[in-house]
């Protein structure tokens, strides 16, 4: 049985849990909620696994989540254009994501140096710009992206499945796909074998925000408000969907269909505590330790690996 | 120590601009109460940072030790409340944070997880545990003894100042002076060295962590007299201060590579920084992310005297 088909046990093994446990679980509505927090986690954590895949770390997305969130909900706001609100989030992820590609590959910092310290800087800006203001009420058409339906699925949804076709095709089929799998598991033989580490990286980095970005104004459509604050809940689950979903932290191996089995999991968990009246304090935990869980079997997977080889 | 006299005057500068910026532009930073202060803040941050120094140099990172210490806080705070006496308390809330950085050190050492996976995960079970202990409130009523001890003074020197020249005092004497101080150099260094030896090494780094963890605890005492409460989250980011401070003050994360005194530079950069800003009425937020551009500033200066 492959890793893939035992993920998607734990999936199905879940659901029966849960559907003893709450009569609440298995409703077309509950299920569709399940599915459209999944897509908001697996969006950012799409980009991570690229980033994972490189062998690098993105510790920046929830806070870029934050600032383009709240950047296309003041555009939106002052220009009364969606597409230019929707522009301008897109655009103020990317150029979080390009800082990060140079800061790496330019200043060689160290990955989770580098987007730690832009963590930070980009949470201070946001929580300055905004000084505790909530901007709130946006134009129906937009809210559409975060709570409507398309061909009786939530449209968030169909963006995640989107997401994942797109980027499966091009992790798996495209020359540049293949060089992120090649520069994550030994860079030095990737660059050798004349491979643009350095520019491959970049975009690594610049499509990862990029997908922070597009998070942003999808959660920022189905809260239909903005505060500061909005994605720092969401660094943790991201990587423990990623670790989840196989991708190794090691660099070289792992696919978006693990990461988008990851946040279903892990939705499922948070969705069941939720069902079951468990207090949300115990989120953290929970997500510390499935994270935990997932990066061990990962190490242990790796360990096994080295001793056959 | 060759490289460590180099380093000297880039930090060095860096803070004499600083004094001198605020000194000139903020009214109120050179008073003393107002430097007081900026002791009194910087010794929470100088225990974490010390610790962090020996992880750092051995090729780790620590993301936990704010949540650490926000959890013995919340532990110390609830003991105090419920009537247990000072001394119990603070052996607890010392024991939790032994306890997360003993855990830390075991799925960093033993497993091999990457540090800031195995921490970050430890940071959700510590901060979702004192959440929930708390249900996200502050811990009151924790009695006299803790703020008086806090308020008290040695010989003319704030009791915080106290605990943290002793704490730098032992981690100098700890990392220059023992033989465990040239085992944490040999970890970040040459670890195949040192198991070659017969030292067990692996005990060691663990103990760097398990070290980490007590210190959180350490802290979480000093917070908890200046605030006469604990709070779940009042420490949250606090190991990005800490991380800051050390990588500012010219450790380096491979080869084992640390130098102490550079520490207590950055931890004074760090807390000088924040403190002038607040006295210009800087707000804190913008604060935040300039500590975040030190951090990049400092590591830019660092890569561009390596490449001359």
């Amino acid at each position: 049985m492959s890793s893939f088909a035992w993920r998607l046990l734990g999936v199905l093994l879940l659901c029966v849990v849960l559907t003893l446990s709450s009569s609440a679980f298995l409703t077309v509505g509950n299920l569709l909620n399940v599915l459209r927090q999944a897509s908001l986690i697996f969006l950012i954590a799409s980009g991570l696994t690229l980033v994972i895949l490189s062998a690098g770390l993105d510790l920046s997305i929830g806070a870029n989540l934050g600032l383009s969130a709240c950047l296309a909900a003041a555009v939106i706001k002052a220009t009364g254009s969606i597409a230019i609100g929707i522009g301008a989030g897109l655009g103020c992820g990317m150029t979080i994501g390009i800082l990060n590609g140079l800061l790496i590959t330019m200043l060689r910092l160290p990955p989770f140096i580098a987007t730690y310290g832009m963590l930070w800087m980009v949470y201070g800006i946001n929580y300055w710009t905004m000084a505790g203001n909530t901007i709130y009420g946006f134009p129906a058409a937009f809210r559409e992206i975060g709570s409507g339906y398309l061909l009786g699925m939530p449209i968030p949804v169909l963006l995640m499945v989107l997401s994942l076709i797109v980027g499966s095709v091009f992790t798996r089929y495209t020359t540049w796909g293949h060089e992120i799998y090649a520069i994550g598991a030994n860079a030095e033989v990737a660059r050798l074998s004349g491979i643009p580490v350095r520019r491959r990286l970049i975009l690594v980095y610049t499509l990862s925000g990029a997908m922070s970005g597009l998070a942003g104004i999808v959660y920022l459509a189905r809260l239909n408000s903005a505060e500061a604050g909005i994605g720092e809940p969401l660094l943790l689950p991201a990587i423990a969907s990623v670790l989840i979903g196989g991708t190794s932290l090691f660099g070289g191996t792992g696919s978006l269909g693990g990461a988008l089995i990851g946040a279903v999991i892990l939705t499922l968990v948070l969705n069941g505590m939720n069902l079951l009246t468990i207090s949300g304090n115990w989120q953290p935990l929970i997500t510390g330790v499935i994270l935990l869980l997932a990066a061990g079997i990962d190490t242990a997977a790796r360990k096994w690996n080295e001793s056959q080889a | 120590m060759a490289s460590a006299r180099r380093r000297i005057p880039g930090i060095a500068w860096l803070l004499a601009v600083l004094v001198l910026f605020f000194s000139a532009f903020g009214t109120r930073f050179a008073s003393a109460p107002n430097l007081i202060n900026i002791g009194n803040q910087s010794s929470i941050l100088l225990l974490l940072a010390l610790p962090m120094t020996l992880i750092i140099m051995t090729e780790g990172l620590d993301l936990s030790m704010g949540a650490v210490l926000g959890l013995s806080g919340v532990v110390l705070a609830l003991l105090l409340a419920d009537g247990h006496a000072l001394p119990m308390a603070l052996a607890a809330a010392l024991g939790v944070g032994t306890l997360f950085g003993l855990a830390n050190g075991v799925l960093i050492v033993a497993l091999g997880m990457p540090p800031f996976v195995a921490t970050l995960g430890m940071l959700g079970v510590a901060q979702g545990i004192a959440l929930a202990m708390t249900d996200g409130q502050s811990v009151g009523g924790i009695g006299s003894a803790l703020p008086g001890i806090y308020a008290s003074r040695w010989m003319g020197i704030p009791f915080a100042i106290v605990v943290a020249l002793l704490a730098y005092a032992t981690f100098h004497f700890l990392l220059y002076h023992t033989r465990v101080g040239t085992y944490v150099f040999a970890i970040g260094g040459n670890r195949e060295a040192l198991m070659l030896a017969g030292v067990p090494a692996n005990r060691y780094h663990v103990l760097i962590y398990a070290i980490g963890g007590l210190m959180a605890g350490a802290g979480a005492f000093l917070l908890t007299g200046r605030m006469s409460v604990g709070h779940p989250t009042a420490a949250v980011g606090m190991e990005f201060d800490a991380v800051v401070a050390v990588i500012v003050g010219g450790t380096k994360l491979e080869r084992g590579d640390g130098w102490l005194p550079g520490t207590v530079l950055g931890v004074l950069t760090v807390g000088i920084l924040k403190n002038g800003l607040n006295v210009m009425a800087v707000p804190s937020s913008l604060q935040i992310a300039s500590i975040g551009m030190l951090v990049i500033v400092a590591l830019l200066l660092d890569s561009l005297r390596e490449r001359s």
